[in-house]
């Protein structure tokens, strides 16, 4: 039991006081993090905030301008990418398409040497994994984009790299393809047990895969924690906002002690919530979930009047906008009953929220 | 291709211009071709419409005094030699073209359109002033010589003009552009991530080389390659200025019946054979290149 806990802790990547500029512009930050042994690790972020960057830094496609890449304990530095043991899965899949899926999947076994008859085992083993071996002898021009996906990663993870990096692998799938490569995604990497770096903007994808995710905005690390730290603990604006959706409340910080403080929130009461990063006496800004208010309002809980601007039917969930006269909140209420009532536009109504639920976080 | 059948009628007026340009440049002018090369040699030179295949038998056979066949393979010899020049000046413009291209392909936008440029460039110049320039760099007085001899590398080389060898110069220079205008497009047409790919599965530069970016090229390379091994076959102007008329080419052989010879249909047969075997080449390579397309299809 302690051996599987020292492994679980084993650093596979570390990251130290990497930074990025191109050209002038700082397309990364010095960032310090490590991505431990057999985790999903996901970088997210907004197009531009350096997570492809990170990614390519540490394939060796890219060279840090500053700071160090640990490979378990070796430095990276000057080693170029085809003596790294780290994969890519490509954005485009860039699959060979002068080679058959067999080829394609050969083809890094055969640059390290692999015996031919080892090597055909594994590429069987393969294609058996990602459940294509039918099409064994086929191009890829031959398949769907799913398809390819899947040879993308039966190709990557073939070498047995001690990291496999993942560049926003669905990202050209449609929905339906995207929700089930995520689960297929997560039981290879349990099955494989190898380190999956998966870089993403799709926040949706992060929270459902991830062991850990690092959250990036601006060229630095905003964030790092479970999908649960990160959605219910976000450390400032940037992820709360970022990360699903919620109300911002410019409110007074009135004062502040420890993780809590205590704020007049412009709903006209004032309220002490949990804090992150919030200096007393100035501005803050006040979060809560669209979920975590109640339409109508529960007995012991923070009631706020107002009436029903708009109502947005999503099927498993309904969307209202109510007008509190200050401001307007975002409430999403589970379709819990079938066909239960909608409010009407315009209709008065209270609505409540636990002081537990909200969130203050520093300007 | 897709248009309605109602369109058909249209399709044919549309193209009649394009298809009576053809006529009127490629069809009628191969047809006299054709027509001379069957006719009979007049008495004094031109050609008399008498049907006979006596010029196709000259290519391979002397006729005796008593009319009986004799086998002369004078002309063969100079079809081995022509083939043999335009393969090595092929090779060569294959060996220089794929790096250039290359080289082309990794610069920025701005000076790729510059150095396609003048990659293009001497295409502005008369082919005969470009040819004759280098038999001022290669002449005895030349550029090459001069330098080596101040160097005190050789004391007295023979000419480097009027040799094989300058003649291989000659067409490299000529038709090199036609090898790396094609390269250039199949390797911008490559995908960056494929090269990536190679080197994150393991593949050095060489490996890369070898197994990704030459055969992704290879439909560039072989488009070069016809551009530049069918004009060889035809060139007349090297052999000629740099060559010295020393050694007979295709080109100067047809030129040669034509002119001094005044064996119209000789000069003829020669061209058509020299055309067909073009034809069949590339008429082959293409039925090869479809049935692997449907090969694959259907796989």
């Amino acid at each position: 039991m302690d051996m599987d806990v020292s492994v679980q802790q084993a650093k596979a990547v570390e990251i130290k006081g990497v930074s990025k500029v191109f050209g002038g512009y700082q397309a990364l930050k010095p960032v310090t993090f490590d991505i431990r042994e057999n985790e999903f690790f996901t970088l997210l972020g907004p197009s531009g905030c350096g997570k492809t960057t990170l990614l390519r830094m540490i394939a060796g496609f890219e060279q840090p301008t500053t700071g160090a890449i640990l490979l378990r304990g070796a430095e990276m530095k000057d080693l170029p990418p085809h003596k790294r043991r780290v994969n890519t899965v490509f954005q485009s899949y860039a699959l060979f398409p002068h080679m058959t899926l067999e080829q394609n999947i050969a083809f890094g076994l055969e640059n390290l040497g692999w015996a031919k008859d080892r090597r055909a085992a594994r590429v069987a083993d393969m294609l058996r994994l990602v459940h294509m071996e039918k099409f064994a002898g086929r191009k890829p021009q031959q398949l769907s984009g799913g398809q390819r996906q899947r040879i993308a990663l039966a190709r990557a993870l073939a070498p047995e790299p001690e990291v496999l990096l993942l560049d926003e692998p669905l990202s050209a799938l449609d929905l339906k393809l995207r929700q089930a490569m995520r689960d297929e995604l997560r039981t290879l990497q349990r099955q494989t047990g190898i380190t999956f770096v998966f870089v993403t903007h799709d926040q949706e994808e992060a929270l459902d895969m991830s062991d850990r995710i690092c959250v990036l905005g601006d060229g630095e690390i905003q964030q790092l924690g479970t999908p649960a730290d990160i959605y219910e603990e976000p450390s400032n604006r940037f992820v709360a906002d970022f990360i699903g959706e919620t109300n911002f409340l410019e409110v007074d910080v009135l004062s502040v002690e420890g993780d809590e403080a205590t704020v007049s929130t412009p709903l006209g009461m004032t309220l002490s919530a949990a804090q992150k990063r919030v200096s007393g006496g100035g501005r803050g800004w006040m979060s809560i979930r669209p979920e975590k208010i109640s339409l109508p309002a529960r007995p012991g809980e923070i009631a706020v009047d107002g009436t029903i601007e708009g109502a947005n039917y999503l099927g498993g969930y309904t969307h209202y906008v109510v007008d509190t006269g200050a401001v307007k909140l975002r409430v999403s209420k589970r379709n819990n009953v079938s066909r239960s009532r909608m409010f009407e536009t315009g209709q008065p109504i209270t609505v409540s929220f636990a002081a537990e639920s909200v969130r203050i976080l520093g300007a | 291709m897709s248009a309605a059948p109602g369109n058909a009628r249209w399709n044919v007026i549309g193209l009649l211009p394009a298809q009576l340009i053809m006529l009127a440049t490629l069809i009628i002018p191969v047809g006299i071709i054709v027509l001379v090369s069957f006719s009979t040699r007049g008495p004094y030179g031109g050609f008399e419409y008498v049907f006979t295949t006596a010029p196709y038998k000259q290519i391979l056979f002397n006729e005796g005094w008593s009319g009986e066949l004799e086998f002369n393979p004078q002309y063969l010899i100079v079809v081995a030699r022509t083939m043999i020049l335009a393969a090595a000046t092929t090779f060569i413009c294959l060996l220089l073209a794929f790096p250039a291209a290359y080289y082309i392909s990794l610069r920025k936008p701005a000076m790729k359109m510059l150095l396609i440029y003048l990659v293009t460039l001497p295409f502005w110049v008369s082919m005969i002033v470009r040819v004759y320039s280098w038999i001022i760099i290669l002449g005895n007085d030349g550029v090459i010589a001069k330098t080596l001899r101040a160097l005190g590398l050789v004391d007295n080389m023979g000419s480097l003009l009027f040799t094989d060898t300058a003649m291989l110069i000659g067409l490299v220079y000529s038709y090199i552009p036609l090898m790396i205008l094609p390269i250039f497009a199949s390797i911008e047409k490559l995908d960056p991530a494929l090269v990536e790919a190679s080197h994150d599965l393991y593949g050095s530069r060489l490996t890369t080389l070898r197994r990704v970016i030459l055969p992704l090229c290879r439909p560039g390379m072989v488009a070069g390659s016809i551009l530049v091994f069918v004009p060889c076959l035809g060139a007349v102007l090297e052999p000629i200025l740099l060559g010295g008329g020393k050694t007979m080419m295709m080109g100067n052989l047809i030129q040669l019946q034509f002119g001094a010879a005044r064996n119209w249909p000789l000069g003829a047969a020669i061209s058509i054979v020299l055309m067909a075997a073009v034809l069949v080449f590339l008429l082959w390579r293409g039925l090869r290149s479809i049935r692997r397309e449907e090969a694959e299809a259907a796989a």
